[in-house]
């Protein structure tokens, strides 16, 4: 049994204790904003916060989570407005859009510890993310406008 | 309905209570019957095309306005509501998208592939919002009882002219719906000075959904009491199942069926590829299951596909000549008589979608009736193979349309949707298919893989006076038929029977080359192999003659004219993306336009630090004209960076510039990807890569810095988006390289290529 916080709620986690918290958030929660795009931590699509840092979901099973506070992007903020969430918005980053709650909550979990990044470092911290339809310079100028905002 | 009226039907709503007014408008004028993207070679070869864009308006004024194109990326649900909602003066903010299912007698073909979505369907989308306007105005005219020349539609409001008297939409349905159709002929469209919408940065229509996790795709599909199944597929196309041993996948806890799948046949089209399904209570269990299944295969005929074997089959057949697709003048006298004469070779690997999203779909079975949710670009293909498949009618079939995350042509193809229709009966309860990533890399449709030889000769001035082309490829046409061994007309159509180049003699010729997989169109089909071939070679030519690529480009494309190619010895029919050479000229000066700009723009000609090259390419593909300068910068390491693209785009109206600036911006990003790292391999009949660890595409750390995007206005008929980003791409980079290095880049994917030789 496993005891965690998911948005804020708490909740016990009585399953396969294998099972990676992509699937948990998924199929029992039916938190479906965190992707799956690849199950081996490759591609970025399923990361969410664990007690504040980006973690990849796909590969961090459930009963390694007990006591830790996991935020999804369902759960970033309450009314949609965090400023990386805006800055993707003012900047029209979304073309399919499946990649983007990943890249968001990576962007956002970096930018909480590198305020003012520079093209390298966003190089670095975004490089794990996927975005198949090619977004990629609007999510750098995004990063650098939510830089600017906060 | 009067005689001359562009509407083909219209309905209302008895159920809405109050009353709503329910347009369906369809074009009969431009009605059309279009030949098959897919060439001949299918067994459905033709669609009608009776485009029908629905639009209902209710007596609170909100409009909702029924898309039937599905939305991948391209932003198709925003930009064909916007072109409504402007002819229709509506108020953007009481706009409200619905999904169709699909279902061809109502909506017209919903292939959305090919970029066809604008280019097919604009003037029909401007008639229904057109007509819809003209209604609400007869309507505020009878109310008033005044004469319709007084009063104009304006911003979700009818208005009397000479009183400033003002009614709302929703205040007119109750008339409204009652009025007979204005016939075609009285339709007016607004002048594009007045556009409140096309034309303008108007945000996606699920931007605020895709950035909150809200937005749904076939992947998050839920239903009450759902199964969760993943397919342990045959590793071969065609393998069959020699012995099953389920009995460890049955005791993972969650797991509760194991369904054996019926088997394919060939060709393929888009049957599911049978297997063994492990149904569980969620997808864990679902994918723990199928670990521990024990499956014999009996690999089959395509057991010994092996690339490595089938690059020097591809090869060897390229040396030889072939059918000839299009010949003008005599190349073997050009050759011979050349001054100097230029040969080379080119290789393309396989590649894969590998769209974010792997496939996924939700099916039930009721009563006899199959419901299904996928994330699909052809929700007709899936009703009626599903109808086929499970021998009921497909009236009995529905399929609804989810967001997609990504397609590129994979999620055009129905299998995964049809697996779900037979686990769904099989199992008596919701049955979702969801495919893992190992799934979409191991068990695609592939693009082809192509080996293409070219000669040119060059007069002592350095002009081309003859140019051989030799394109041997699987063609897509084998999924769909059998003893398919040679490329189509519409795939020789995407490079070789539309070559533009004043290159004195001209041959395009294919020869043989027999499919292994399942060959299926990726983002810019057959162009990708064929504008890397000849954009490379059109780079080597100028540098054997001397000059400078952009010049050498230019004065190869010649004089300003229009190229018929079924006048300059195009055998058959050419392909010209399902319209006439009339409509949809070959225009030289609309190629020399775009080259010039993306050169000037990315300022061709001046000088570049130590390491760094320009390469330039052009290429028209769907209607659109695009050319594309890369610029690398090569380190003494040989690692490769691309500090800045710029890509010069003549689409013909464009109805979302912004959208199609991200279109091309994404296009850059996949062709960059392609050309770096694209390659699937089969070893022993199987995709050897499986994840995003071997099967590579472009990072964030290796992408341009920089992509400037350079739209033409322009009023010619619109051009696709989705696809011609791509072509242009692979070759400027390689000739980029060149232009750095001075080494040619003659197979993709680049890869190691440009480690030292002596490592």
């Amino acid at each position: 049994m496993t005891k965690l916080r998911v948005n804020g709620v708490e909740r016990t986690f009585e399953g396969d204790p294998a099972m990676p918290l992509l699937w948990y958030l998924r199929d029992e929660l039916g938190l479906t904003g965190t992707k799956f795009g690849c199950g081996i931590a490759a591609c970025g699509a399923c990361t969410v916060h664990v007690n504040g840092e980006a973690q990849r979901a796909c590969v961090t099973p459930v009963s390694t989570l007990e006591g830790k506070n996991v935020v999804t992007i369902e759960g970033l903020s309450e009314t949609g407005d965090h400023p990386v969430q805006r800055a993707w918005r003012d900047a029209n980053v979304p073309q399919c859009g499946y990649c983007q709650s990943g890249q968001i909550m990576q962007a956002a979990a970096f930018l909480a510890k590198t305020p003012h990044p520079t093209d390298e470092q966003i190089d670095q911290a975004m490089a794990g993310n996927i975005c198949r339809c090619g977004t990629y310079v609007r999510i750098r100028a995004a990063i650098h406008a939510a830089a600017k905002g906060s | 309905m009067p005689a001359g009226s562009g509407m083909d039907r219209r309905e209302f709503l008895a159920a809405a209570g109050t009353g709503s007014l329910v347009i369906a408008v369809g074009a009969s004028g431009c009605s059309r019957v279009d030949e098959d993207l897919r060439g001949t070679a299918r067994a459905k070869p033709t669609l009608t095309i009776t485009p029908l864009a629905h639009v209902r308006l209710d007596d609170t004024g909100t409009v909702t306005i029924v898309c039937h194109r599905s939305e991948m990326g391209q932003g198709i649900r925003t930009t064909m509501a916007m072109v409504i909602a402007d002819e229709l003066e509506a108020d953007w903010s009481r706009v409200v998208i619905e999904q169709a299912p699909g279902d061809e007698k109502t909506y017209g073909s919903q292939n959305t592939d090919g970029s066809t979505s604008i280019r097919d369907f604009l003037p029909q989308y401007r008639e229904t919002g057109a007509t819809v306007r003209l209604l609400l105005e007869a309507a505020a005219a009878q109310q008033w009882n005044v004469p319709i020349g007084e009063v104009e539609a304006r911003f979700h409001e009818v208005v009397h002219r000479t009183t400033g008297k003002k009614v709302g939409y929703g205040e007119l349905v109750a008339i409204a719906k009652d009025l007979p159709l204005p016939p075609k002929d009285q339709l007016t469209f607004k002048p594009p000075a007045r556009f409140r919408y096309v034309g303008k940065e108007i945000p996606i229509v699920d931007l605020a959904d895709m950035t909150t996790g809200r937005a749904v795709y076939g992947q998050d599909l839920r239903r009450e009491g759902m199964k969760v199944a993943v397919i342990a597929r045959p590793p071969v196309w065609g393998a069959k199942i020699a012995s099953l041993d389920s009995g460890e996948a049955e005791k993972v806890p969650g797991v509760e069926r194991i369904v054996r799948l019926p088997e394919a046949t060939p060709p393929s089209g888009y049957q599911a590829l049978g297997g063994v399904a492990v149904v569980a209570a969620n997808t864990w269990a679902a994918i723990q299951g199928r670990k521990k299944l024990r499956i014999g295969w009996t690999p089959g005929l395509n057991g010994t596909y092996d690339s490595v074997d089938y690059r020097r089959e591809l090869e060897r057949t390229a040396q030889r000549s072939g059918k000839v697709v299009r010949a003008k003048g005599n190349v073997r006298a050009a050759l011979g008589r050349a001054n100097q004469r230029v040969e080379a070779d080119y290789y393309i690997a396989h590649l894969v979608h590998a769209q974010m999203e792997p496939p996924a779909a939700l099916a039930v079975f009721e009563g006899g009736r199959l419901e299904a949710w996928a994330c699909t670009q052809n929700p007709q293909a899936a009703r009626d193979t599903i109808a086929e498949v499970l021998k009921i009618p497909v009236e009995q079939v529905t399929t609804h349309v989810t967001l997609l995350g990504g397609g590129f042509g994979r999620k055009s193809k129905p299998d995964f949707i049809v697996e779900a229709a037979l686990l769904a009966r099989e199992v008596g309860a919701p049955v979702k298919v969801v495919w893992t990533r190992e799934d979409d890399i191991q068990h695609g449709y592939y693009h082809t893989v192509a080996a293409q030889h070219l000669e040119a000769g060059l007069d002592p001035e350095g002009k081309v006076t003859g140019w051989l082309h030799r394109s041997v490829l699987p063609s897509i046409g084998a999924t769909f038929a059998p003893n398919v061994r040679e490329q189509g007309d519409f795939e020789a159509g995407m490079g070789l029977t539309d070559f533009p180049f004043a290159a004195g003699a001209y041959r395009a010729e294919v020869g043989p080359a027999p499919a292994h997989t399942r060959i299926g169109w990726y983002r810019s089909v057959i162009n990708i192999p064929h504008a890397f071939a000849i954009g490379s070679f059109v780079d080597e030519l100028a540098h054997a003659a001397g000059r400078d690529p952009r010049d050498f480009l230019l004065d190869l494309l010649g004089a300003v004219r229009l190229v018929d190619p079924a006048k300059e010895g195009a055998a058959g029919k050419p392909w010209n993306y399902g319209r006439t050479f009339e409509e949809h000229p070959i225009d030289i000066a609309r190629y020399r336009q775009v080259v010039e700009l993306a050169a000037a723009k990315a300022g061709w000609g001046e000088a570049l630090p130590e390491g760094h090259g320009r390469g330039i390419s052009v290429h028209r593909s769907f209607l659109t004209y695009v050319a594309a300068v890369v610029q690398v910068a090569v380190k003494p390491d040989d690692s490769l960076t691309i500090p800045q693209v710029d890509v010069a785009v003549d689409a013909g109206f464009v109805a979302h510039p912004e959208r199609a600036r991200a279109q091309m911006e994404g296009a850059a990003i996949m062709g960059l990807g392609n050309a770096l790292y694209g390659e699937i391999t089969f070893k022993d009949g199987r995709v050897v890569q499986s994840n995003f660890g071997d099967y590579r595409v472009m990072r964030m750390n290796a992408a341009p810095r920089a992509i400037h995007v350079h739209l033409l206005p322009s009023d010619k008929p619109p051009g696709g988006i989705g696809e011609p980003g791509v072509p242009p791409i692979a070759p400027a980079l390689a000739n980029a390289i060149f232009a750095a290095t001075g080494r040619r880049i003659r197979r993709l994917p680049i890869g190691g290529q440009l480690a030292p030789a002596t490592a």
